[in-house]
């Protein structure tokens, strides 16, 4: 006889895992079917482990610019198998984290590939054979998605790579080519970049981290080609032809094609969900466009059966699935309060030099959307702490309506800018119009103090600019 | 020792009044004569000045809370190098206890207290929601929160904004203010208590509208309006028949020693009546530029309690809106108003022939308490006298 549970989620991921623990909390008998690894692409190939990679290019970064600073340091160099094994480590020390976080919180772990067996019912197969079957009330579907791949730029895990082989180089390529500038493109250039590899980045769009606010876009640009990065926007990589001494991609754009060699490429275009063998043939769950399609509380057309995270679309971001898990869980525990999702109050942060942060509505966005904006701009070249830090490159940009005084968004490019956004998130969250932010005391010396002037500026109040 | 600010009395007759607006928050510095709060009378609003110097430690009635009784602790001030935590820890009053303690004024006798807001304790909201409430006039008190502890958030304010009842109702419900509710509750009582009589009178006017015209015409900067010229001969009628410059009170008839002439005007929130002092002793140039000033304060609703108090006499004029003739409520505790009419040419018998004159009807209202009707008639007649040869109000 199958176990029977109230709540069992396919995947333990960001999104899976937390639902888990938070149906546990709320006293959900709750089970996990995690097919490979507790914490997803995230937390084992994902977020954390670039994290760590990109902590050790920073480094290195700082000691080459030693002499900047008043120190001096001979030899720099750097040690790629240990760099990629301490980036392996901060994954297996979260991985066993989450193993814990779920025995702790009483949740029932089941190895294997989960997959919906009729209603109520959900089978756990391994090689694709059957090992085992829960019965459950409701099910979370957390699969996640894969790297999306375009035809005729498939990847061979050897010179044409995708994010996992990116993680684990065993030796610096001379040279790269990546394809596709969003946040993952660009961490892995701004990687590979810093420990030394010529590295051109070709994007379909006109602009880089093309998901940005076009001003930020701009800044990040110039600070990639400063850095010596190539950077192709408007073009588009037709095929890649590969040879024992590299791989030659040939690039169109209006210019015409060119032909690019590089030892390597890593694929960056984008994200497959991971909807196949789930069973949801024959059941009221549809796609769209290939995801899952969910309403505001992450129903699928299925009764009983969810779906969070990646699987459901854009953003493709870890605490998206996370929260969506989060207010799945609690609709389907009816606790009173619970908000759908409000997609413009998810941050989204990339890792680069200089860092890349915004949560909200771009300018341009909100114009369109027909309200009558207030922009405040302030560069961190005026900014104490910049300066003291030696990191003066970067802009915070804060989009506001001009009537209500609702802070619509946010964009900011500079050092620690991914720690900082959150300051704006809270103030999205409460509700907070330009006069509250201007009335709280920021620290100083604080590079979020230009956050506060970022304010200021927008309604004609600046000090320091 | 912390000073307790109370609910000052910002006009004579008040009982209770609405804090409108803190002009200082809780740790502020607050100097002697600066201005510390709002307070919204049955008549206007007005700024109140601090009394002791201090630090502003903790507001007791928060600004929007109506009905609040006269001296009632509306908020705690710190002296030098008071301890302000210790006073935070005070517990705000709620509005509905503040109006619920004292008995209905003795100046209303027999009228309980105008009904307040319900309990007025905080609302808790976004700043956005509290500012797009504030934007569209909605209470945020009557929109239900569905943040976390039912806290009010910008949808929240959205979905009442789509709610409210102007999509197809038959009807809308506009709430009481102040004004309009001290209006309802001094006419009922008036109109209930006073036993009115009433006294009309036609006067020739076109001996007053052609001194009118020539003044108007000959002296530069003078604009007289026909109410200046009826206020001016209510002021020398008066003076004339000082009787009906008259009060009822319970233990006496009030007789005023100034002829203090109190002139109705439409504001935006109601009636209100500012006050022409010493009229009998200005020229009709003062008289006019005084009218115009007042009247204008009216609309903006910025009187000073002094220039709508007192009075001894009302003049209520609708003759600019064509309206012969009507009688007015009497304006308490004031013993005659004085109803004035259009002037408008009517077919006139005189000396036995069909002629046509400007004529202009006015009724006095009369409190038969204070002033008899050969009294009220003989004031008519000193008015009539001096609307009909003008050349004495010119003096």
């Amino acid at each position: 006889m199958a176990e029977s549970f109230d709540l069992v989620v396919i995947g333990g991921g960001p999104g899976g895992y937390v639902a888990a623990i938070r149906a546990a909390q709320l006293g959900l008998k709750t089970a996990v079917i995690e097919r490979e690894h507790l914490g997803g692409i995230c937390l084992n190939w994902g977020c954390i482990p670039t994290k760590a990679l990109l902590r050790s290019a920073e480094v290195y970064h700082l000691m080459q610019q030693a002499g900047a600073f008043g120190l001096s340091a001979s030899a720099v160099s750097y040690d790629l198998p240990a760099v990629v094994k301490r980036s392996r480590a901060a994954a297996a020390q979260l991985q066993s984290g989450v193993k814990h976080l779920l025995r702790k919180n009483r949740v029932s772990v089941h190895e294997g590939h989960g997959r919906l067996a009729g209603r109520d019912k959900v089978a756990i197969l391994k090689e694709d054979r059957p090992v085992g079957e829960l019965l459950a009330k409701h099910i979370i579907l957390a699969t996640g998605a894969r790297p999306r791949v375009l035809p005729g730029l498939e990847p061979d895990g050897k010179q044409i790579w995708t994010y996992k082989e990116a993680m684990v180089p065993e030796a610096m390529p001379k040279s790269l080519l990546v394809v596709g500038s969003g946040a993952i493109g660009m961490e892995f250039a701004s990687f590979y970049r810093t420990l030394g590899a010529e590295v051109t980045v070709v994007e379909v769009l006109e602009r880089v981290l093309p998901q940005e606010d076009p001003e930020i876009s701009a800044l990040a640009r110039k600070a990639f080609e400063r850095q010596g990065m190539k950077l192709m926007t408007g073009a588009t990589v037709k095929a890649l032809s590969k040879a024992v001494t590299g791989v030659t991609a040939t690039v169109t754009s209006a210019a015409g094609d060119t032909k690019i060699t590089a030892e390597r490429v890593i694929l960056a275009v984008g994200i497959s969900p991971n909807t196949e063998n789930l069973g949801l043939e024959g059941t009221g769950v549809k796609l769209d466009r290939g995801h899952v399609a969910v309403g505001p509380w992450l129903e699928t057309g299925e009764p009983g059966v969810y779906a969070i995270g990646d699987l459901t679309g854009a953003p493709w971001l870890a605490h998206k699935a996370s929260h969506e898990g989060v207010i799945c869980v609690e609709r389907i525990a009816k606790v009173p309060g619970v908000h759908p999702l409000d997609a413009t109050r998810i941050p989204g942060c990339t890792y680069c030099h200089p860092q890349v942060a915004s949560i909200g509505l771009t300018e341009q966005r909100a114009i369109e959307l027909g309200h009558k904006v207030k922009v405040g701009r302030f560069p961190l070249i005026g900014n104490g702490k910049a300066i003291a830090l030696g990191d003066t490159e970067g802009l915070i940009k804060t989009v506001f309506d001009a009537g209500t005084g609702a802070l619509l968004g946010a964009h900011m490019i500079g050092p620690e800018v991914t720690e900082m956004i959150q300051g704006y998130g809270i103030a999205q969250t409460l509700e907070t119009t330009e006069a509250e932010l201007m009335q709280t005391v920021f620290a100083h010396p604080t590079l979020s103090e230009a956050m506060h002037e970022s304010v200021l500026e927008a309604f004609g109040r600046a000090i320091h600019i | 020792m912390a000073i307790e600010i109370l609910m000052p009395t910002v006009a004579p007759s008040m009982t209770e009044g609405n804090i409108v607006r803190w002009a200082k928050k809780e740790g502020d510095q607050v100097k002697q004569g600066e201005v510390l709060l709002e307070v919204e009378t049955d008549k206007a609003v007005v700024e109140v000045e601090a009394q002791q110097e201090g630090v502003l430690g903790k507001i007791l009635v928060a600004e929007g809370t109506n009905g609040v009784k006269v001296d009632t602790p509306i908020a705690l001030l710190a002296g030098a190098g008071e301890d302000l935590k210790a006073l935070s820890a005070a517990t705000p009053i709620a509005a509905a206890a503040a109006s619920s303690s004292a008995p209905a004024a003795a100046s209303a006798p027999g009228i309980a207290s105008a009904p307040v807001q319900p309990p007025g304790g905080r609302v808790f909201a976004s700043p956005l929601a509290r500012r797009i409430a504030k934007e569209r006039n909605i209470d945020l008190a009557r929109v239900s929160g569905s943040g976390p502890n039912g806290r009010v958030l910008k949808a929240d304010v959205e979905a009442a904004t789509a709610a409210a009842p102007a999509s197809g109702a038959a009807y809308e419900d506009v709430a009481h203010s102040n004004t309009r509710r001290v209006i309802a509750q001094r006419l009922s009582e008036a109109k209930r208590s006073i036993p009115h009589f009433y006294l009309t009178i036609d006067c020739d006017v076109d001996a007053l509208l052609d001194a009118r015209r020539q003044a108007n015409e000959m002296i530069d900067g003078v604009k007289l309006s026909v109410n200046d010229l009826v206020i001016k001969a209510v002021a020398l009628a008066l003076r004339k028949v000082p009787a009906a410059n008259a009060a009822w009170t319970d233990s006496a008839i009030r007789r005023f020693r100034d002829v203090d002439v109190a002139v109705a005007v439409a504001a935006p929130s109601g009636l209100i009546t500012p006050v022409v002092r010493n009229a009998d002793r200005k020229s009709l140039r003062e008289i006019s530029a005084e009218m115009k000033g007042l009247a204008a304060r009216a609309q903006e609703n910025r009187l000073r309690p002094d220039e709508y108090q007192g009075g001894g006499f009302t003049v209520s004029n609708l003759g600019m809106y064509g309206i012969r003739e009507f009688s007015a409520i009497i304006n308490p505790p004031q013993a005659c108003i004085l109803a004035v009419g259009a002037s408008e040419q009517r077919a006139v018998v005189r000396n036995g022939a069909l002629a046509v004159a400007t004529m202009m009807t006015c009724t006095l209202s009369v409190d038969h308490r204070a002033v008899d009707g050969a009294l009220g008639a003989e004031f008519l007649a000193a008015f009539k006298k001096l609307i009909e040869s003008p050349i004495a109000l010119f003096l």
